[in-house]
């Protein structure tokens, strides 16, 4: 046997792929198709993956992933596995700020245990939790490859770091004012 | 001197010769050399995750994986150097961190791969005081047991539903030490070869769910046998404990089905000693059955036997009969100057009798699918109903080759289909008529129209260098079967393909070379064919190892037939209708409890021994039917053993090959099938075949077991006014059966779909007929 590696296949094709995802998902994923060979359409799962969570409010469902598995052909399995292996895949309700706190060696070596505590204390949730409010929700990551900016923690699209218990305030304040509370 | 065909390296101070590229691990093992290893395994692509297979190759700075390292001209290789060693070690070392090494527990303990590989590679004590990791178990079925603590993610599992399952159904979720092998849902595995992970898996993550347990590994012994279930004819060895079978698994072939075994095959043992067993002979007396000695019983017999005009004594025999009960049964038969014998007990159009082959089979062997170019499917599901060829055919689709079907059901491939035409039974002629119209073939005067299908079709199968056809179930179950066959053989024919059957159980070859079957004998004579003996063409009817109810074509007519008649009954499971109808009943052993032959759908005659006695009093068939024919004053039946039987079977044949090809003079056919309000689609499920499959409660447990309902597609659902779950009578003929209609895509318009082998079908007609249905 070989090693090459074949692209999965569904023995049948899913027969409506309208039906699956609204128009304007449609387009993203299919950019995100467009980009590889035409048999290679599974290469676009993960792209695929974050369209439908951001889709729905930060979070993928099995339901969301097994359509994303028919859209692309590709059996649920190798879509559970994808989804279940990236951290930046939720699995579970998130804040409306997801804040994903790195506490890899170079972070923990400039105090990401003081952040945390701080945190902990501001938000009244541990790591793995969502204010009540659903505002915001709290994820401990490892090195996001801003060692220099140690401690660091990002949130939405934005890397903050640097971070003290003060600068954590403002940008948490700043935050809430432009949610308007 | 290395030519571009082969190559030379030396492994250990040896010099072997290899393919270029050839993976060193397959050079290795030709060698009889021993590398460990965990993930690597012949038959499935090279994951080379484990690591256990590393080896020191001079020259590499650090030592490489044997299953994932192309040989090269002069390569050279220590299996064994302190190098090799240390990393193998190693490895190990790491594998066994997380592992429970739960071994007195574990029910792969003393057949483990694990347990061999850390004897030699593992230390005595482990260095690893930190906690280990745990993995909840799911529920994959009622096959597969799993403990998912023990797996060390070799992912064979998961390559093999990829690559040979065809069904990806378990996967590697979550990364690093949360990773774990599983469903993800937690849901059944529907794949009809999953018990082979069970062999796979080289730990004690995936074990056998009814064989959990129940015994150790050197407590068992071993015997070989030949599964009696379809004709692909898998070896397999079957595992004893005090004379009971505790286990069934592959014995290689690669000839046949390499190292994979149908879960029908590895599973149906558990039906073997089902309380429905015949134990003791019995006759009737006074209109009830009563137990009997064997002398008074085979007396009954033949006095039965005896009262009957030749031309009204007729031999049904199951299809999955021993070559020499066949020909026992034909020897007896022609004995008593009767030809009414039949194996084909499913069959319903025997039109082309006159002029059949002596001794029709697959038209190719099993392994030659996996060269096609084109596979042609006519009313076949050949993936539940010879999971083996299937195995073959969706290789020769991994390999780029393509399939085509005909059939009356949309039935679930594991692969594409190139062109998948679903149209009702009545409507199959048509469409293989068009086809052989696009190939300018014989249409046998059908009037078609040429359809771009057909064309697309015709273009296929020309084009294809290897191609078969291959007639599954449905299509010999089918009331035009004689004319579905001629035009497989025309469009065979016209685009330079083999074509062939399935047959009907695991030793059709053998019966038609026994002559279990009411023409080609040395006689001009002709008996009456399994239809007419079912429809009240005999007033003795002898019963060779078959369910009455569930193993024929028209289960109704049988019931009338068998209720007029007198019936000799050999059978090894009561069943309603023999306990109603039965005079006398011979109990007789199963397949593993008898020494026989098959002859397979590739034409290989396989002979194997008893491995177990049958229960109680019963007794091989074969010497039943012996003593019958002594108690008859029959010359010629005193066969000391079964050899001579087969040996006899084989010389009074005297066509030695098989053939498919169609005798001339044949008549003009008219198409049987008419479209009706209803038609009913048959066809027997996986786990419906045979009394003893239908008796093992593990397989009834799986998603493939038939649940009870008759399918019919959403449009005709909302155009009867019928929702799903609704209750409906179905009526053939005086009878009626109620049960719950479901909706079901795959099904054409104007069908229900409902098999036979069902409880609820043992009350109706056959497969692919007429029907009613109205709302109950
Ligand atoms: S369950 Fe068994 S076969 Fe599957 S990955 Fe784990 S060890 Fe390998
Ligand atoms: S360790 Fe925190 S960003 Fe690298
Ligand atoms: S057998 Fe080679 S890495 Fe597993």
């Amino acid at each position: 046997m070989s090693l090459r590696n074949a692209p999965m296949q569904t023995p049948v094709p899913h027969p409506d792929k309208t039906s699956l995802f609204r128009p304007d998902i449609r387009a993203e994923i299919d950019h995100w198709i467009a980009k590889y060979p035409p048999e290679w359409q599974q290469s676009a799962c993960m792209a695929a993956l974050m369209i439908v969570q951001e889709d729905n409010g930060g979070h993928l469902t099995t339901e969301l992933m097994d359509k994303v598995a028919d859209y692309l052909d590709m059996p649920p399995i190798a879509v559970y596995e994808v989804g279940s292996f990236y951290a930046m895949y939720e699995h579970k309700p998130v804040g409306r700020h997801k804040i994903c706190l790195c506490t890899n060696i170079s972070c923990m070596l400039n105090g990401s245990d003081h952040i945390y505590q701080h945190l902990q204390q501001r938000l009244g949730i541990r790591f793995g939790e969502v204010t009540e409010d659903g505002q915001f929700s709290l994820k401990e990551v490892e090195c996001l490859g801003a060692c220099c900016g140690a401690p660091m923690m990002q949130i939405g699209k934005t890397y903050y770091e640097h971070l003290t218990p003060q600068r954590v305030d403002q940008i948490l304040d700043r935050l809430e004012a432009a949610d308007g509370k | 001197m290395a030519t571009p065909e082969s190559i030379t390296l030396q492994v250990d101070g040896q010099t072997l010769t290899a393919r270029p590229g050839q993976m060193l691990i397959e050079v290795t093992d030709q060698a009889g050399l021993n590398v460990p290893r965990f993930c690597y395994h012949k038959h499935l692509s090279v994951a080379a995750n484990c690591r256990m297979c590393l080896v020191e190759v001079k020259g590499a700075p650090k030592p490489l994986p044997a299953c994932a390292t192309p040989c090269t001209d002069g390569m050279e290789v220590a299996t064994q150097s302190a190098l090799a060693r240390e990393a193998q070690q190693g490895t190990m070392e790491f594998l066994l961190i997380n592992h429970p090494l739960d071994c007195p527990i574990c029910d792969q303990g003393g057949e483990c791969e694990l347990q061999d590989v850390a004897m030699g590679y593992g230390g005595d004590v482990s260095r690893y005081t930190e906690r280990k990791r745990v993995v909840q178990d799911e529920n994959i079925g009622s096959l597969i047991a799993t403990d998912m603590t023990r797996c060390i993610h070799c992912t064979r599992c998961i390559r093999f539903g990829s690559e040979i399952a065809g069904l990806r159904e378990l996967g590697a979720t979550g990364r690093g030490e949360h990773m774990r092998i599983g469903t993800y849902i937690a849901q059944s595995v529907a794949s009809e070869l999953s018990g082979n992970v069970i062999d796979l898996c080289p730990v004690g993550a995936l074990t056998s769910r009814p064989y959990r347990y129940t015994a150790r590994s050197w407590e068992l012994h071993q015997a070989e046998t030949i599964a009696p279930h379809d004709g692909v004819g898998s070896s397999l060895y079957l595992h004893l404990r005090r004379n009971q079978i505790l286990r069934v698994v592959p014995k290689e072939n690669p000839d046949c089905h390499q190292t994979w075994i149908s879960d029908r095959d590895r599973f149906a043992y558990t039906g073997i000693n089902h309380p429905d067993r015949l134990t003791q002979p019995m006759i009737r007396e006074n209109g009830t059955l009563r137990t009997a000695s064997w002398s008074e019983a085979l007396q009954q017999a033949a006095d039965l036997i005896r009262a009957t005009r030749a031309e009204r004594l007729g031999l049904l025999a199951s299809p999955n009969a021993t070559l020499e009960e066949y020909y026992l049964g034909q020897q007896l038969m022609t004995g008593l100057g009767s030809r009414n014998i039949d194996h084909r007990l499913r069959q319903v159009d025997f039109r082309d009798d006159a002029v059949n082959p002596p001794y029709p089979w697959l038209g190719c062997r099993i392994a030659e699918l996996e060269q096609n170019d084109i596979t042609f499917l006519i009313g076949s599901w050949l993936r539940k109903d010879q999971p083996l060829l299937n195995h073959r055919v969706h290789q020769s689709v991994r390999a780029g080759g393509q399939v085509i079907a005909v059939n009356p059901v949309a039935y679930d491939h594991n692969y594409p289909l190139a062109l998948n035409c679903v149209v009702s039974p009545a409507q199959m002629a048509c469409e293989l008529a068009g086809i052989a119209q696009a190939l300018k073939a014989d249409t046998e005067g059908l009037a078609v129209t040429v359809t771009h299908a057909h064309q697309q079709a015709a273009e296929q199968l020309r084009a294809a260098q290897h191609g078969s056809i291959i007639l599954g179930t449905a299509a010999q179950m089918h009331p035009d079967y004689a004319l579905l066959r001629r035009l497989a053989a025309h469009i065979a024919q016209a685009a330079g393909l083999n074509w062939g059957t399935v047959g009907f159980g695991c030793n059709d070859l053998g019966a038609w070379i026994a002559g279990a079957v009411p023409h080609h004998t040395t006689e001009a004579t002709t008996g009456q064919h399994a239809a007419q003996m079912q429809q009240g063409g005999c007033d003795t009817l002898i019963l060779l190892g078959l369910e009455p109810e569930a193993d024929v074509a028209d289960p109704q007519q049988t019931a009338q037939a068998l209720t007029q008649a007198r019936v000799i009954a050999l059978s090894a499971y009561r069943s309603p209708l023999l306990e109603q109808t039965a005079d006398v009943i011979l109990p007789i052993g199963v397949a593993t409890e008898t020494s026989g032959s098959f002859i397979s759908l590739q034409g290989d005659r396989q002979s194997f021994a008893g491995a177990a006695p049958p229960p109680g009093e019963a007794r091989p068939g074969w010497k039943v039917l012996r003593v019958l024919g002594n108690a008859l004053e029959l010359a010629g039946f005193d066969y000391p053993d079964s050899t001579h039987i087969r040996d006899a079977a084989l010389q009074h044949h005297t066509t030695p090959l098989p053939d498919n090809c169609l005798g001339p003079d044949r008549a003009a056919l008219q198409p049987q099938a008419t479209v009706h309000n209803w038609q009913r689609i048959g066809g027997v499920p996986i786990y419906a075949t045979d009394a003893i499959v239908r008796r093992a409660a593990p397989l009834q447990a799986t998603p493939d077991a038939w649940d009870d309902t008759a399918r019919l597609n959403p449009r005709m659902l909302a155009e009867h006014n019928l929702s799903a779950g609704a209750a409906v009578r179905l009526t053939q003929g005086e009878h009626s059966i109620t049960l719950a209609v479901c909706s079901d895509a795959r099904v054409p318009d104007g069908c229900v779909w409902y098999p036979t082998g069902l409880p609820g079908s043992t009350q109706l007609g056959a497969s692919f007929a007429h029907i009613s249905l109205e709302p109950a």
